[in-house]
């Protein structure tokens, strides 16, 4: 048995879903769209605290048995939708999944603090007649406020079952399992579908009756068809294969009603849907002033995104997230986690050698695989800690603000004040930066900013510039530095600005967003995500990472005829080094070292220093002289331009791939920001050249 | 007068909501139906978004966005509700 749990964005729909499954879930996507697709094993309910209808402690194992064994019941989370008109390829997704996924029941969760606007998806997923109940949430903020619903008037008139709810303190869930399950075992479809009058009700009757076969026949509930026809639903009309003629009649039955309402057709239904509920909340929702959650919402805003002090605030705010993360926290787990990763390659290292084994073997389990997979574990504390303030900052309601107060700076490159924080995180590591974009409501906004992410310099970079700024520009090194950090923005925002007008030309979704009241984040929801992330990244630092580190392993250890190098010059990479250094001629540094230490940077960026260090045959310290030796002032800046923008590292890599769901895509972010860093660069040497 | 002209605090009713396609769609789903009472909560800080009350909730769209919907003109007299 399958049901959908389908509502409003902030209605508490993802608390709601880990109540119902635990950490019984996984995610996976609908097909091609990066929309997430999260599913789980609703919980058995009969064992919860709260049983339905009489049942004493002292017989619980014997009244057990007497409940009928039930299939287990999966829920499908599906996308926080507004509506289910065909624009966004979230409300596409709902849609389809609706009508072709063939669920046997909707859940669908609807906030009693903010009910106009939650039941007018309500009403469209009644239309579907799907088996449904509604989730009542936030009931005890509504209790705590005075505020009362008249749960019986509100199912008698909707025609579906409504249970109360409070998803955050897990209260009436066990009732919620219990009516979906009967809803969907007993087939009971909403009583009702109808709740226009007037011209609507005979303009969508009409048409309802005309298209019925067709309805039939492409496997779309008759009367959903009418009303998505009646709205001019594009998509809709295609489906059903509908004749000229039919058109006609549906276009001049049209006609007739936005004559008579003296409206369009989808204002017409928009309006009848909200009257409707407006009707309905008079009688059924008693409401005293404001809630105490909406004044204090609206106290915060005055300083969180007030005129002088929203912008600093929100600076202050990612400050600290950065500061805690890659200075405090992050850096003593990744110290801690190091410390173990030494002491355990000490020890392997020591058994092996007691062993007497292959002195290659012992290098690939060494320097191989310890020190690479190693290496990439050490980015896992970062990931988490940063997640962790993520999910504060994105449950507490507190992203939407800086969606908000941000929105304008981003909207000449086609993106709205969303995309802000995941590509400020760009700077500390691109890795969870990418990863991070999954927060936002947009498709299209996800791609575009997982491709601009990688143009924020990231944090690994910093070594290889410190490195080079000390031997070539130790008077500038502070403006060396922001010049590099400024280029890759620009560069950013022109990537953005061509990506606007040729791969994502098509409108954007429109940012009318809702600002939800803040709430304290879920524990359960924040410590979910964390394990979400953390898991997601493992999986990937075991597969393609751990694969990407021995083939760099492999290459620096042998030469062409598989002997094992004794000296570094005389690897394979090396080879690989000599071979493309050509290819870096006209960028101004020809030494073959540097084309080596670029190709280790694909492994992670701190490599490059490291190999120049191995290369030249110095240690750190001594680095600088020696890279005098190989770049002139102006290569090295060439230089220093193609490492701000050349290939993000195997990780970033693999996460544009898990994100995007293409590995196309991410071969091409990695040979595209190859292509223009060797541009940028090219330019920075030749114009250079001039003026030296 | 439209609803991007509509001074901050202030109150007043939707007459009717321009634009075509998805950004018009989404700001009826959204309940910015005619004759909603929508009052303007704030302007963000450079300038643009602006920040609405209405239907018991709060939005935010764009001003570009917002000079499709335009107003009764009748503001100050009613206050928004809920």
């Amino acid at each position: 048995m399958v049901f959908a749990l389908a509502g409003n964005q902030n209605s508490g729909k993802t608390t709601l879903f880990n109540q119902l499954t635990g950490s019984n879930q996984h995610v996976g996507n609908f097909p091609g769209v990066t929309v997430d697709k999260k599913e789980g094993i609703i919980r058995d309910h009969t064992t919860g605290e709260h049983h339905f209808g009489p049942r004493s402690w002292g017989h619980e194992r014997h009244k057990r048995s007497e409940i009928p064994p039930r299939a287990p019941a999966t829920v499908v989370d599906l996308p926080g939708i507004y509506s289910l008109s065909p624009y966004t390829s979230e409300e596409i997704v709902t849609r389809d999944f609706l009508i072709d996924g063939k669920p046997d029941g909707i859940i669908n969760i609807v906030d009693a603090t903010n009910i106009e606007r939650n039941l007018y998806l309500t009403l469209q997923l009644i239309e579907l007649g799907i088996p449904m109940v509604i989730a009542l949430n936030m009931m005890d903020e509504m209790r705590a406020n005075g505020n009362t619903v008249d749960v019986n008037g509100l199912e008698k008139e909707l025609g579906v079952p409504v249970v109360p709810i409070s998803a955050a303190k897990n209260e009436g869930i066990d009732e919620l399992i219990e009516h979906a399950l009967r809803a969907a075992e007993h087939r009971e479809c909403p009583r009702r579908q109808d709740f226009c009058s007037g011209a609507v009700h005979r303009c969508i009757h009409g048409i309802a009756h005309m298209i019925e076969d067709h309805a039939q026949a492409a496997g779309v509930p008759p009367y959903f068809a009418a009303t998505k026809l009646v709205e001019g639903d594009e998509p809709m009309q295609k489906r059903l294969h509908l004749t000229d003629n039919e058109l006609d009649l549906i276009g001049h039955s049209v006609t007739e009603m936005e004559t008579e309402l003296g409206t369009d057709r989808e204002a017409a239904l928009a309006d009848m849907r909200y009257s409707f509920i407006e009707k309905l909340c008079a009688a059924t929702v008693v409401k005293h002033g404001e809630s105490r959650e909406h004044t204090r919402s609206v106290q915060l805003d005055k300083v969180l995104t007030g005129k002088y002090t929203g912008i600093p605030i929100f600076l202050l705010i990612m400050l600290a997230v950065f500061w805690l993360t890659f200075g405090v926290i992050g850096t003593f787990l990744s110290d801690v986690l190091s410390a173990g990763i030494d002491a355990l390659t000490a020890a392997v290292g020591a058994g092996l050698d007691a062993y007497g084994i292959n002195p290659v073997v012992r290098s690939l389990v060494i320097d191989g695989v310890f020190a690479g997979v190693g290496s990439v574990l050490s980015f896992l504390p970062i990931i988490v800690t940063l997640f962790f303030f993520l999910s504060m900052l994105e449950d507490s309601g507190y992203m939407a603000r800086v969606a908000f107060v941000m929105d304008k700076l981003l909207r000449k490159i086609g993106l709205s004040g969303r995309s802000f924080v995941p590509m400020l995180i760009g700077f500390g590591c691109s890795v969870p930066a990418i990863m991070a974009t999954r927060t936002l409501s947009s498709d299209r906004d996800r791609k575009m900013t997982i491709l601009l992410t990688p143009f924020m310099s990231c944090s690994a970079k910093l070594p290889i510039y410190a490195v080079f700024t000390a031997a070539f520009f130790p008077q500038h090194g502070a403006l060396a530095m922001i010049v590099l950090y400024v280029s890759g923005m620009a560069v950013g925002v022109l990537a953005g600005l061509v990506m606007k007008s040729t791969l994502y030309k098509g409108n954007p979704v429109p940012f009318v967003m809702e600002l939800p009241n803040y709430r304290v984040p879920s524990a359960k929801s924040v410590l979910l995500l964390m394990w979400d992330k953390a898991k997601d990244f493992l999986t990937r630092a075991f597969t393609v990472i751990f694969v990407a580190t021995i083939i760099i392993w492999f290459l620096q250890t042998f030469d062409t005829r598989l002997n094992v190098v004794t000296d570094s010059s005389a690897s394979i990479l090396a080879g690989l080094g000599h071979l493309l250094a050509p290819l870096f001629a006209p960028l101004g540094f020809t030494d073959w070292r540097a084309a080596t230490a670029l190709i280790t940077g694909f492994s992670a960026k701190e490599a490059v220093v490291s190999t120049m260090a191995v290369l030249t045959g110095t240690n750190i310290s001594e680095l600088g002289m020696a890279l005098q030796g190989i770049f002139t002032p102006l290569s090295a800046a060439s230089f220093l331009a193609f490492t701000l923008l050349y290939s993000p590292c195997v990780a970033a890599i693999a996460a544009v791939k898990r994100e995007m769901h293409s590995g196309f895509a991410a071969a091409w972010v990695a040979l595209a920001q190859c292509l223009i860093a060797w541009v940028f660069a090219f330019a920075v040497f030749q114009v250079g050249s001039l003026f030296v | 007068m439209t609803l991007a002209q509509l001074p901050v605090g202030e109150s007043a009713r939707i007459a009717a909501v321009g634009g075509e396609g998805a950004l018009r769609r989404r700001l009826l789903d959204m309940g910015l139906t005619p004759g909603t009472i929508v009052m303007v909560r704030k302007i963000a800080p450079m300038g643009d978004p602006i920040e609405l009350h209405l239907r018991g909730y709060e939005l935010t769209l764009r001003l570009e966005d917002a000079q499709n919907i335009t107003l009764v003109e009748m503001p100050k007299v009613e206050e928004a509700q809920g």
